[in-house]
């Protein structure tokens, strides 16, 4: 792997205290003094700012765009309009999963792609081998810095660093043109914590001003840094998938409950469409489900499940929720055997502990 | 100093602790390692009666996010286990030295103490470790 790479926050970070680690080749905080735990209630019942200036963005323009994202997205774009968001899988051939993704439709033909920044280098690849007609794709990663500002109090913060109406501004929708702070930005009500939030673009340049000015305006509504670790906790309690725990090449997002997000019958052709439609039909041998300890131990990734003397799944994500105050897990687990029972046993190094099957998200905001 | 190192005890490379009393060792994890590790939500402890051997794991301590093993100091037989930190694993951050104390053992070796660092042997450790 090439250096490390600091976003533009980093010296926010290191200023904050936060402890940095390195995450996909970029330098970003795990977390800060008040902890891990503190980061997810603050998250929950106030405001937190995260830097996730990692994450990827791609530009798909041209007058074929619509079509071509028909092509690589298993979700269906054709009926989302300007200034909405669409989550979309995107699949190989086989069903196995590239990235998930959140395409950003400006118009009929200019998207916005924010894809994960692991996934940033293949993705465009992916992008650049299945592209054909009037489509011009750019990788603009390198230029973007993004600020995820979550939790119940993240509109009253931004409302007056902007003209923009936020509260006319619904879940999954975006401005792609509006001044915060006085610099250009793309807004979104997005986030990846299960909480309202909005999620800021804007270039490298003035970033560091447009931190600092968030933070300012975030001081009288108690607003505090998050980092890395509390944003896996936060997702994991709001059952968002992660790319290579709920979604990999070897696990399509059939198997990850994602049903709503896969246009089947989309009308038009798509990578993956014939793998998952056959997979639809005959069923799988490993799905998604929640799980929660019945006695104290912590689930982790990897662990094995059973049911008896049969091994039965695996644990893809899991953690202590500081929500929730109970230990959480999402599993792939063989249906024929998780449908019929309610208790389940996790192995954790050499001793087995009785988890419960429950429904997911483990939890959900109330509105 | 940002970590609180106590006498009367002696440290380990690992950030355990070990407190002679008598043929009986206590041992538990250094307030840097707590610190290190962040809120701590479980802890496998040994059984009473598991003979423990110096450097090799011995409880395992876990916090949101790391799994961390607990390498013994010294060898010996387990004779008491804290039990309270079943559902209360968050005393190692609170009282790391005093209610945070993992497991008893009967010492086997009392030389083995003078292997372990004191608290300027110790101080200086940690210090070079946060500088790495």
């Amino acid at each position: 792997m090439s250096e490390a790479k600091k976003t533009p926050f980093y010296e926010k970070h290191v200023a904050l205290n936060g402890k940095i680690v390195n995450y996909s080749g970029w330098l970003l905080p795990v977390q800060y003094p008040k902890g891990l735990v503190e980061e997810v209630h603050d998250t929950r019942k106030r405001a937190t700012i995260f830097d996730v200036s990692h994450m990827g963005e791609v530009s798909v323009k041209g007058k074929d765009a619509e079509e071509f994202l028909q092509k690589i997205l298993v979700n269906d774009i054709s009926r989302l309009k300007d200034n909405v968001i669409m989550y979309s899988p995107v699949c190989y051939p086989d069903g196995g999963v590239v990235d998930d993704i959140l395409v950003y439709r400006i118009n009929g033909e200019n998207y916005f792609l924010v894809v994960n920044a692991a996934n940033t280098d293949k993705d465009y690849a992916w992008f650049q081998e299945n592209v054909f007609g009037d489509v011009k794709l750019q990788n603009l990663s390198p230029e973007y810095a993004q600020i995820a500002l979550q939790g119940p109090n993240s509109e009253v913060i931004l409302q007056p660093l902007t003209d923009a109406p936020l509260a006319e501004m619904k879940n999954y929708h975006f401005l792609p043109e509006v001044k915060v702070a006085g610099f250009d930005c793309l807004v979104s009500r997005t986030g990846y914590t299960g909480e309202d939030g909005f999620e800021v673009y804007c270039k490298n340049d003035g970033a560091e001003a447009l931190w600092d000015a968030v933070w300012e305006a975030g001081q009288e509504h108690e607003l505090n840094p998050a980092g890395l670790g509390s944003r896996d906790v936060l997702r994991l309690e709001a059952a968002m998938p992660l790319y290579g725990h709920e979604l990999s090449k070897e696990l399509t997002p059939l198997q990850a409950r994602l049903d709503r997000f896969v246009a089947l019958d989309k009308g038009l052709e798509f990578n993956g469409q014939a793998a998952l439609k056959k997979q639809k039909e005959e069923g799988m041998n490993r799905m998604l489900y929640g799980l929660e300890m019945l006695e104290r131990g912590v689930p982790r990734e990897g662990y094995p499940i059973k049911v008896g003397d049969q091994e039965i799944g695996w644990v893809s994500s899991g953690s202590k929720s500081p929500t929730l105050d109970k230990f959480i897990a999402m599993a792939f687990l063989d249906p024929e055997v998780a449908d019929r029972t309610e208790e389940v046993e996790l192995m954790i190094r050499t001793r087995s502990y009785r988890a419960r099957i429950i429904k997911l998200p483990f939890y959900r905001r109330k509105k | 100093m940002k970590y609180n190192i106590i006498d009367g005890v002696k440290y380990t490379k690992k950030h355990e602790w070990a407190r002679q009393e008598g043929n009986i060792a206590v041992i538990g994890l250094s307030d840097y390692a707590q610190d290190k590790l962040g809120e701590i939500v479980f802890v496998e402890l040994p059984d009473v009666g598991t003979e423990v051997e110096a450097g090799k794991g011995s409880a395992v301590i876990e916090s949101v996010k790391a799994v961390a093993d607990l390498y013994a100091p010294v060898d010996g037989t387990v004779t008491e286990v804290n039990e309270d930190l079943l559902d209360q694993p968050e005393l190692i951050n609170s009282d790391p030295y005093g209610e945070g104390w993992v497991y008893k053992v009967e010492i086997k070796d009392e030389s083995q103490f003078d292997e372990l660092m004191d608290v300027p042997a110790y101080e200086k450790f940690v210090v070079e470790e946060d500088e790495e």
